[in-house]
């Protein structure tokens, strides 16, 4: 029995708790979120979207919970059941608060870089970066052709470097083939020296 | 030296705009009703609701309407000011109680002065949305031919009466 009510008064508790935010709801002055008519709270809902609530402003009337936006999601709906057009209820709400109470402003003189200044911003980045690329296939194009005599040192020096990487990369090993390695390389390099002739 | 001075002048031009952009205050939107007509209303008084206050009545001279209301914090602070200025006699002072409670707002007035010639009550919001309220306390300042000519959004303050409200209602006062 005492067990029971223990479950009972937890049972209770989760309850409370689950139904807490809508107790604190209640307690707010929440508006209803639906109207009687659901088209009207379909267009409502539309038309709030493309709206900025002022109080919290990176919310728009129609998710923010703010009283300022509940007054105006009222008054949308007013204006929608006195057969306002769309474009009226806008323009109601532009003459009150201006341009910054739409989330899509008009394209106008004070509006002109908001709309164009991206775009002006890739522009000028593109040009930047044509400039830059452009330079950078100077600079390669312009390194020095070598001649014959400078090639065949900087070949020289090349294969004497590979050779003696080979050397250390097979010392390290410590094995017998050294030697036929060793000649295989040179081969090569010899081979490679026949070719740069050639060419 | 282009090399150094390009980024140089980037940097610049973007800690300039950064810093123009960043100290601008958001919550300060730019009212589009500044130089147009205050919207018209009449409206029931705070102490006597069987009279009425129509806006056209203060045509001809230059007033202030304050929108407060008890339940709104920043309210206190310019309340002493408003009485100031009413004290004074510099302009009249008219309140818009918006969203309040009668009671609240009358008591509310007893304990902390009661500034304006007549306060009216907009207990919907209704003429608040009118005059694109969001922000309690706004000041309004209203010219002799019923033209808004300045908007103070947030609590008035020595420096913005000093600055701007007083002198524009000085120069208001003094045109026909």
């Amino acid at each position: 029995m005492r067990r029971l009510d223990h479950f009972s008064l937890m049972a209770v508790l989760f309850l409370v708790v689950m139904m807490s935010p809508q107790i604190s709801f209640a307690i707010g002055k929440e508006a209803p979120l639906v109207a009687a008519d659901p088209i009207i709270e379909a267009r409502m809902l539309r038309l709030s979207e493309d709206l900025r609530c002022l109080v919290c402003q990176n919310e728009s009337i129609a998710e923010s919970r703010a009283d300022f936006s509940n007054d105006l999601r009222r008054e949308i709906r007013e204006q929608i059941k006195a057969n306002k057009t769309d474009e009226e209820i806008l323009e109601f709400m532009v003459e009150r608060y201006g341009d910054f109470v739409l989330y899509d402003p008009p394209l106008k003189a004070t509006t002109f870089f908001l709309w164009f200044g991206p775009l002006f911003l890739l522009v000028i980045g593109s040009i930047v970066l044509m400039f830059i690329l452009k330079r950078r296939r100077i600079q390669v194009e312009e390194v020095p052709e070598l001649s014959e005599t400078e090639r065949k040192q900087a070949e020289a020096l090349m294969s004497l470097e590979e050779i003696e990487n080979i050397k250390t990369d097979v010392s390290l090993e410590k094995t017998d083939v050294d030697l036929s390695v060793e000649n295989n390389t040179e081969k090569e390099v010899l081979s490679g020296k026949d070719k740069g002739n050639k060419e | 030296m282009m090399r150094f001075m390009l980024p140089l002048v980037a940097f610049l031009v973007m800690a300039i705009f950064l810093f123009a952009g960043l100290s601008l205050n958001p919550r300060q939107v730019p009212s589009p009703l500044i130089d147009k007509p205050a919207p018209e209303f009449t409206m029931q008084q705070l102490h006597n609701p069987e009279m009425i206050l129509d806006s056209k009545d203060n045509l001809g001279k230059v007033w202030l309407l304050n929108v407060w209301a008890s339940w709104c914090v920043a309210c206190r602070d310019e309340h002493p000011l408003l009485v100031q200025v009413a004290n004074a006699g510099i302009v009249p002072v008219y309140g818009l109680n918006y969203k309040d409670e009668r009671d609240t707002a009358i008591q509310w007035l007893r304990q902390f002065g009661d500034p304006y010639t007549v306060s009216v009550v907009d207990p919907e919001g209704r003429v608040g949305i009118d005059y694109g309220v969001y922000g309690v306390p706004e000041t309004y300042v209203i010219d002799k031919q019923g033209i808004i000519r300045h908007k103070q959004i947030g609590p008035v303050t020595v420096k913005s009466l000093q600055e701007k409200i007083l002198p524009l209602v000085k120069e208001l006062q003094r045109k026909s």
